[in-house]
């Protein structure tokens, strides 16, 4: 029992990552149909961010997080601006393609910058050091940081979404870009907007990683941007209740796989869940089907 | 007719050239003098591997001078750079051998490129000695043992050996679990070797789990081993992987001893896993500053910090040592000095004193020789145990 409840809180902390980093191509997926496979490499560059502030300039760890989202918000306008607002009536495949061009360019670029060694971050301060023990289960200040933050971000997203002007322009658009241009809405600032938000989750998951495992990389970004992708497809792409769900449900899976003793099967685990999604319902858990207009 | 002429010129030059490149390298030859090849990684990505290993068999030769050389005659160094590139080496062998004729040939550091060297060696019955060439089927191919290659580092997978009996014998371990990085033939190798010797002392594995190199989170595999009953984990792997788990393991509670092989032996280790989770935790290496029950390894630092002003790294040590061992080899080969006398030589060392320990040469054309446990205290080696 005690194992089955540290493995869940494993999961849990895991899950509360791919979740952050799946809200962000789920909202990008919603609002343009675009897979934004840049989004890991902004999660990269929110944990060199982050690093940057702890490291050298001895910010607190708040501070720092808030500074690697502004920083991620930047970098996700920049993109959309410059290289998918161009592309906005052309092809869908242009589009990935270029997405695919922008994560190269964003590794690449770090790695000339940063080199490919792996930089660790500064040790923390004790009340994020340590761990607590509820008879037999073990969970670390870290863990409990983490899945707290995602939490709070994730209900201050719903909020964006839900209750505020700009939350109900961004639901507009996704469900029709010509009726909400008609209605007076700016289209392309609502797009950036989304960028904005998803970027700025993806950069918090950036700081969380680098604070958790202790351990960055330019690539670091491709395997998590990945598995986020799955949670987004799992769960219903377009659906932000669809990719919490689905990050959970990856980071617990990927947690037993693990677990159980095939710990080298994990990667292959979540991948064969998106095979079977893609065959079995590819609208996903939460989607409903819908035909498309031809 | 001009154009001729040209290139009449241009052969001459260029013969005047490549005529020039063959008495620079040979420098001031002395035809008393005892020549040896140094064929190493000067540059390239293993440039440090191979610098270090230079800077080690530099100094032993001008100690072995300084003291009046083999039999009054001096040694005399032709040294020429890889570029860390297997088939430049196998180039620069042959040319070592058939033009600068020299009687062994030292290096490279890395067994990919030292294999490179070794058909060479035998085709042209001239030794090649490596301080650093690891991999398992470097001085044996095929079952068929290579007549002119040699080596004066342990195999890796003799570190799993070495390490099964110092849990055994000096940890008192009796159970174990593995876990190692299935990605690398190294971990593999170290893990096979671990569990065959520490089951023949009457030991028990009770639990074996993997992992892949870039993996970051090994919550899951530490949370099913914490389950388990055992007194030591063999995590055999490199430091950007163990440090983390390292760090997860001690944050999960796990306190047993950790062992390992050299793949330990970085900074970045200590970055990775904190100082407070460094405790309890031994791997294996050639060659440990901490060794001072060695007399040979006081003087070695001395002497090395004298000429270099710094720390030598086991590379030097182990090129300090491979040279004393080829002059050895060199002085107890007769008058005549020829390869194959020289061979026979060095396979019929017996007792070598080295920095690295002392040790004979096996019928493998592997030395006999104990690995060095080192422990960490808060991160720090603080102790260096022999263990064969």
């Amino acid at each position: 029992m005690d194992q089955v409840l540290q493995q869940l809180i494993n999961g849990l902390s895991l899950g509360s990552i791919y979740a952050l980093i799946a809200l962000g191509y789920t909202m990008v997926y919603g609002i343009i149909q675009l897979i934004n496979f840049a989004h890991g490499d902004v999660y990269m560059v929110g944990a060199y961010v982050g690093y940057v502030c702890m490291a050298h300039l001895h910010l607190d760890f708040f501070i720092s997080l808030i500074v690697a989202m502004a920083a991620c918000v930047a970098l996700g306008v920049i993109i959309e601006r410059v290289a998918y607002k161009p592309l906005r009536n052309s092809t869908r495949i242009a589009v990935l393609i270029t997405a695919i061009g922008v994560s190269l360019l964003l590794e690449y670029t770090m790695m000339y910058f940063a080199g490919a060694a792996v930089r660790t971050y500064p040790a923390l301060p004790a009340f994020m050091s340590g761990s607590y023990n509820f008879g037999g289960v073990t969970v670390t200040a870290l863990q409990l940081i983490i899945i707290a933050i995602s939490v709070i971000l994730m209900i201050a997203l719903q909020f964006i979404v839900r209750r505020t002007r700009l939350g109900k322009a961004m639901r507009a658009v996704s469900q029709d870009r010509d009726a909400a241009r008609l209605m007076g809405i700016s289209v392309d600032n609502t797009i950036s907007f989304t960028f904005a938000l998803g970027s700025a989750l993806a950069g918090a998951a950036g700081v969380l990683v680098g604070v958790y495992y202790n351990s960055i990389n330019p690539l670091m970004g491709i395997l998590p941007g990945l598995k986020a992708f799955v949670a987004a497809v799992l769960g219903g792409i377009g659906l932000i209740p669809g990719a919490l769900i689905g990050g959970y449900l990856i980071g617990t899976t990927e947690v037993i796989v693990s677990g159980v003793g095939f710990s080298t099967y994990r990667d292959a685990a979540v991948f064969a869940i998106l095979i079977i999604v893609l065959i079995v319902k590819p609208s996903g858990l939460l989607g409903k089907n819908v035909r498309e207009k031809v | 007719m001009k154009r001729s002429l040209a290139a009449v010129a241009a052969a001459t030059l260029s013969l005047a050239l490549l005529a020039g490149c063959g008495s620079g390298s040979s420098g001031s030859s002395n035809s008393d003098a005892i020549k040896l090849g140094v064929n190493y990684e000067l540059s390239g990505p293993v440039a440090t591997y191979g610098d270090a290993s230079v800077q080690g068999i530099e100094l032993a030769v001008e100690e072995i001078n300084a003291a009046g050389g083999i039999d009054g005659k001096p040694i005399e160094i032709i040294k020429y750079d890889t570029k860390s590139e297997p088939a430049e080496a196998t180039t620069l062998a042959t040319k070592l051998m058939t033009q600068d004729d020299v009687i062994t040939v030292i290096g490279p550091a890395t067994s990919g490129s030292f294999k490179a060297t070794i058909p060479v060696a035998n085709q042209n019955h001239v030794p090649v000695v490596s301080g650093s060439a690891t991999a398992e089927d470097v001085t044996v191919s095929n079952g068929q043992v290579q007549e002119y290659a040699f080596r004066t580092c342990f195999s890796d997978s003799f570190q799993g050996t070495a390490m099964a009996n110092f849990a055994v014998k000096d940890l008192g371990a009796k159970t174990a679990v593995i876990i190692k990085d299935t990605s690398s033939d190294y971990a593999k190798g170290l893990a096979e070797n671990f569990a065959s010797t520490f089951e023949a002392d009457g030991g028990t594995i009770v639990g074996e789990e993997g992992y892949v190199a870039g993996d970051t989170d090994f919550n899951a595999i530490l949370t099913s081993i914490r389950s388990k009953d055992f007194d030591v984990i063999y995590l055999p792997g490199y430091y950007n992987e163990v440090g983390l788990i390292i760090k997860q393991a001690r944050a999960l509670g796990i306190t047993a001893p950790i062992l390992g092989g050299d793949g330990y032996e970085s900074p970045t280790l200590l970055q990775l896993a904190g100082a407070s989770a460094l405790n309890d935790v031994y791997y294996t290496n050639h060659y440990s500053p901490l060794d001072t029950e060695n007399v040979k390894v006081t003087e070695f630092i001395d002497s090395f910090k004298k000429k270099y002003n710094s720390e030598p790294s086991a590379f030097s040590a182990l090129g300090y040592d491979t040279a004393y061992f080829v002059a050895d080899a060199i002085s107890r080969s007769g008058a005549e000095l020829t390869g194959n006398a020289v061979k026979d030589a060095m396979a019929s060392t017996t007792d070598f004193q080295g920095v690295t320990g002392n040790f004979g040469i096996d019928a493998n054309h592997d030395p006999e020789k104990a690995a060095l446990v080192i422990g960490l205290t808060d991160g720090v080696p603080t102790s260096a145990v022999k263990a064969a």
